[in-house]
């Protein structure tokens, strides 16, 4: 089932998420990109409904897009988190969006920060969080080996590490993960840690 | 002369009088039977279930080398009742795109008409073909914007436009994944395990053909939603066509020739004691 989780590092955060579309029984797809690259410095780890996670992840990018357009700078990324929680509570009422999400980022002057917004639109800033069923094993397994200042190699570390305990703990853990890291140079894909192939996509 | 109101009265009718249920029925405050159960509601969403055709189906779309292979059963079911056995499953949009069915029958057909409507003014607005992504995309915001109305659709998009083979799983929840293998239906975990032990992405067209029809055939024999005939489609540079359509009990003779079984044990009679 759905994993999501992230933290922030030494001059960087990074979201790792697992990459599977499921419908009940079926795995329909597992290469599912759930990590969006927002804009330059910001990525978008989402989990939740499928034809939500779509629509609300697009819906926030183009309007972060639309501001830059208009006022020729960027929102920071407490700025697109705030605004990503408003429209969440805009909705909650209505017809809500059933959507958690990670947002890391990385600003000028301020650095890397990570943010966690569930789908009854709570704000929090964190340095770790997690999602899904995955979030039981990561969140205990980042509250033990997380240390602030983590270079990227200790905190690639401690993702892999999260990664084997879904694994092996988790029943109806997923196959592969992706994950993406967001730093000064801007945010971009990391790594992905596959254990099956979806035959043919390359290629295709 | 009086006129008579005893009918607007309420009071117990007499049994056997033949007057009085007259009056009752006319002047009676309009009603009608409820269903004797306690959840209403439920009972009301599950009649319409009942009655939604072509819930049990089989189907699905691959890319490989030389193009997208759709294939599908042709059973259409209300609740145990098989409605039909020759239901077009595969639904041409136009001349180089394909439309799978699974889920409510009228549900999936309309909507696709819908969409060929919208793929062909998108060709007169533009005068170029829609490409598959985007006529996906249509129907996926459609479908998106009716979520939680009871909508019940399952479908695959496939086709082939300027970047060459596409193909999209599209459903009412909402949902469009980019894929090169799907299967949708009720049928589909049989025929997962078919087409993904059989698949190669280097194929021939005849090759394709006979893994999907395989596929179908293997999850009709499992599935008691799925049967009828086994419809296969290429989509290629040059627009889609049908390649067969096999009674699924022909292709089970096929597949399994039955064996003359040999006698084990003649009957002879019985020594006279």
């Amino acid at each position: 089932m759905e994993c999501v989780f992230g933290l922030v590092g030494d001059g960087f955060a990074l979201v790792a998420a697992d990459t599977s579309a499921v419908h009940s029984i079926l795995v329909h797809k597992s290469n599912e990109d759930k990590v969006m690259i927002l804009d330059s410095h910001k990525l978008l780890g989402a989990s939740g409904e499928a034809g939500d996670r779509v629509q609300f992840t697009e819906y926030i990018q183009k309007n972060v897009h639309l501001y830059e357009f208009r006022n020729g700078i960027p929102l920071t990324t407490a700025a697109t988190a705030n605004f990503t929680r408003g429209e969440l509570a805009l909705a909650l009422r209505k017809n809500p969006y059933s959507v958690n999400i990670l947002l890391a980022g990385y600003d000028k002057n301020i650095g890397p920060s990570l943010y966690y917004i569930d789908y009854i639109a709570t704000l929090h800033k964190v340095d770790k969080g997690a999602f899904g069923y995955g979030s039981y094993f990561s969140l205990s397994m980042m509250d033990r080996h997380y240390k602030s200042g983590m270079s990227l190699e200790e905190a690639i570390d401690l993702v892999d590490k999260c990664i084997i305990e879904i694994r092996s703990r988790l029943v109806v853990a997923p196959p592969n993960f992706v994950i993406k890291i967001v730093d000064k140079d801007g945010a971009r894909e990391y790594a992905w840690r596959e254990s099956i192939k979806d035959a043919g996509v390359s290629a295709a | 002369m009086k006129l008579d109101l005893s009918g607007l009265q309420s009071f117990p009718s007499i049994p056997g009088s033949a007057v009085d249920d007259l009056g009752e029925d006319l002047f009676a405050a309009p009603s009608f039977q409820l269903p004797a159960c306690s959840d209403f509601d439920g009972f009301q969403k599950d009649a319409i279930q009942m009655v939604k055709p072509a819930k049990g189906t089989t189907t699905l779309a691959f890319i490989f080398k030389e193009g997208v292979i759709v294939a599908a059963d042709s059973r259409a079911s209300m609740g145990g009742y098989i409605s039909s056995q020759s239901v077009k499953k595969i639904i041409e949009i136009n001349p180089y795109m394909l439309g799978t069915m699974a889920g409510g029958a009228a549900d999936c057909q309309f909507w696709h008409r819908n969409l060929g409507i919208k793929c062909r003014l998108h060709e007169l607005a533009n005068k170029r073909r829609i490409s598959v992504t985007g006529a996906s995309k249509l129907l996926a915001n459609i479908l998106y914007s009716y979520r939680g109305m009871g909508l019940s659709v399952g479908t695959m998009i496939a086709g082939w436009d300027e970047k060459g083979p596409g193909l999209y799983y599209v459903d009412s929840e909402g949902g469009r994944l980019k894929g090169t293998r799907f299967s949708v239906g009720s049928g589909s975990p049989y025929a997962y395990g078919v087409l993904d032990s059989g698949y190669r992405f280097d194929m021939t067209v005849e090759e394709a053909a006979e893994l999907a029809r395989r596929a179908i055939y293997h999850a009709t024999f499992r599935d008691g939603a799925s049967g009828g005939v086994a419809s296969v489609y290429h989509v290629g540079p040059d627009g889609w066509k049908k390649l067969s359509g096999d009674d699924v009990g022909e292709l089970h003779y096929k597949y399994y020739p039955v064996a003359p079984t040999p006698v084990e044990q003649e009957m002879t009679d019985a020594p006279a004691a």
